[in-house]
């Protein structure tokens, strides 16, 4: 194991390394300091208002008297945990419509891919819009990551399938079926290991797509009012006129944040699919 | 004949695309329990007062024939699809009552097709060019440098960046008003130089975004481009430099350039969205915003609708660019 991790550092390409630190460093904050006991950031007027920063107050307190580094913490928390949510979702349904249409073939396949491929050139920020605005703000953080995983699951799909389809034509799959194993046996042992690093990759992707279409509704005001999360922080700050007060550690560390974690996930991504593509020689 | 083909598919898919968005943008609103007639009559009765009930029942089916919720499911959908898809017409105004929707939104698009379109050609001729050279040219110093900026703008969200350039360009360093205003009281000449002042800040920050994107893919392309068997022959046929990278990595690369900038409308359509309500210019994108503050319904759904058709519209034109580009679709 430790092997393992060494090997896979000194192959690992610059970006991926960049990445994977800058990323762990968000996983950190966001699953294990998140979870010192601390107030809740959410309450107002925990603290005095407008407050500098301090060595209590690391970031200052908000207008409503908040604790601006516990507030960043806990919207960093949410935000990828909507992410995560999502890209679950999306990926293993994705992973199921695609293995189903590319197995099955015929009608259902053609079926399949023509609702996929609608998905995908659908543009899915206005469809969000419109189906949030009905919610307003009321909606869950559960209803909004079901909201978002409708947009998630078409890409893996298209891509599953086309790997299905190729993989179906190999030989190790028609030893497998020659040799006893049901359609279901084969997709488990012999297609979803391969599908597995490919779905890595889109899995990170599909966090860094919900995080963004989230944060883009929370700019409209569309997010669940009661969600800490790095868009709605951004957007209460600039509601309060924070930019005018020039509370720039209040408006400022959101913003710093995405575009850092951001930065950080896409590295990991373009840098982990150049490792792949490294490792298959090319 | 295998042009005819392509044409053929594509539309099919394009008038698929449609109608799936717009059956979508009927059936949503239907599944909440929100009934804008309801909603506009309680909103005219707090403003106005009591009203006698015959006069409100009046108004009540006058309003529910213009917001298209007489008949059953399936005639209001056909009426949808009838009025809203072919004619435009999505009824009044909730907020500007009653101003039908269409004519409001016939004034904003203009504005947002002119901020998306013409910084999206811009992005993507000065993106392609610049990542074709850093490609082409991948182990220079100047080339890793560009490609770095560009990894550090281009993941970023729309609106963080047009958000950084609100604070610094207009409110720390004040050389731009921070929210947009177009004069429309005096010329044409007068409008435009407002319009192109009011434009700089959002088109700054979507070039930014953009010209990142196809750095950073044109580069990846090229760089695998010239890595090709036939790249090695024509440099050992002694072809110069310059016309390897213009007739052999270009002309291979720029073809799924073409393709992804299809690909990439919808996208770049949502960045504008959000750029003009951090800037509050005057598109479509801040009139959903206040048509959600208002709850005006028939205006979310319009610019919805419009949004989608719009799209999908510039994506065929785009995809249909393609054939004259790449010659194995015009010649069999």
């Amino acid at each position: 194991m430790k092997k393992n991790v060494k090997k896979f550092w000194k192959n690992a390409n610059i970006s991926l390394k960049a990445g994977l630190i800058m990323t762990a460093i968000f996983v950190i904050i966001g699953f294990v300091i998140y979870f010192l006991p601390h107030t809740n950031p959410f309450t107002f007027n925990s603290y005095p208002s407008k407050l500098k920063p301090t060595s209590e107050h690391w970031l200052g307190t908000t207008s409503m008297g908040q604790d601006v580094i516990w507030l960043l913490i806990e919207a960093i928390h949410n935000s990828l945990l909507i992410g995560l949510i999502v890209a679950t979702i999306g990926t293993v349904a994705g992973v199921f419509i695609g293995l189903l249409a590319g197995f099955s073939g015929g009608w259902v396949d053609r079926i399949l891919t023509v609702v996929t491929d609608t998905f995908i050139v659908i543009p899915s920020l206005p469809i969000l819009i419109l189906m949030t605005s009905f919610m307003k703000g009321t909606s869950t953080v559960l209803v909004m990551a079901l909201v978002l995983a409708m947009f998630a699951w078409a890409w893996p799909s298209r891509q599953i399938r086309s790997m299905a389809l190729s993989m179906r034509e190999r030989d190790f799959i028609h030893t497998a079926w020659f040799s006893g194993e049901g359609t279901v046996q084969v997709v488990i042992t012999e297609i979803l290991p391969y599908a597995f690093t490919w779905s890595l990759s889109n899995f990170m992707n599909a966090t860094l797509a919900a995080i963004a279409s989230e944060s883009s509704l929370a700019v409209l005001g569309l997010s669940p009012g009661n969600l800490i999360s790095l868009g709605n922080m951004i957007q209460w700050a600039r509601e309060r006129n924070a930019i005018f007060t020039k509370q720039w550690f209040w408006i400022g560390s959101p913003i710093l944040a995405t575009a850092v974690m951001f930065i950080g996930l896409f590295l990991l991504i373009t840098g982990y699919n150049d490792y792949l593509s490294m490792k298959r020689g090319r | 004949m295998k042009f005819r083909k392509y044409f053929g598919l594509r539309f099919l898919t394009y008038l698929l695309t449609v109608w799936i968005g717009i059956t979508f943008i009927f059936f949503i609103p239907r599944m909440f329990p929100s009934d804008p007639v309801e909603n506009m009559i309680g909103q005219m009765q707090s403003r106005s007062g009591q009203m006698d009930p015959a006069q409100m029942d009046a108004l009540r089916s006058q309003l529910r024939v213009q917001f298209g919720l007489e008949g059953s499911l399936i005639e209001q959908y056909f009426t949808f699809l009838w009025k809203g898809l072919l004619h435009f017409d999505f009824g009044p105004s909730l907020m500007s009552y009653p101003t039908p929707v269409g004519e409001i939104i016939g004034m904003y698009l203009p504005y947002t097709l002119f901020l998306s379109l013409t910084t999206t050609v811009i992005a993507w001729v000065i993106g392609n060019i610049i990542g074709l050279l850093a490609g082409f040219r991948k182990n220079k110093l100047s080339s890793k440098i560009l490609e770095g900026v560009a990894i550090c703008i281009y993941p970023v969200p729309y609106f963080i960046i047009a958000l950084v350039l609100q604070i610094v360009f207009a409110f720390v360093l004040g050389w731009f008003p921070i929210q947009t205003t177009i004069n429309t009281q005096g010329n044409f000449a007068v409008w435009f130089a407002s319009l192109l002042k009011a434009s700089i800040l959002p088109a700054l920050s979507m070039l930014l975004v953009g010209t990142g994107w196809w750095i950073i893919s044109m580069k990846s392309l090229a760089g695998t481009t010239s890595e090709e068997d036939f790249v090695l022959f024509a440099r050992y046929r002694g072809i110069s430099e310059g016309k390897i990278g213009k007739n052999y990595v270009f002309r291979n690369s720029i073809l799924t350039q073409v393709t992804a900038l299809a690909m990439s409308l919808g996208g770049v359509f949502g960045g504008s969205i959000m750029t003009e309500i951090v800037f509050g210019y005057p598109g479509v994108g801040s009139l959903v915003q206040k048509a959600i503050l208002m709850s005006d319904y028939n205006m979310i759904l319009g610019c919805i609708t419009i949004s989608i058709v719009a799209i999908s519209t510039a994506t065929l034109i785009v995809d249909l660019i393609y054939p004259f580009i790449d010659p194995r679709i015009r010649y069999n």
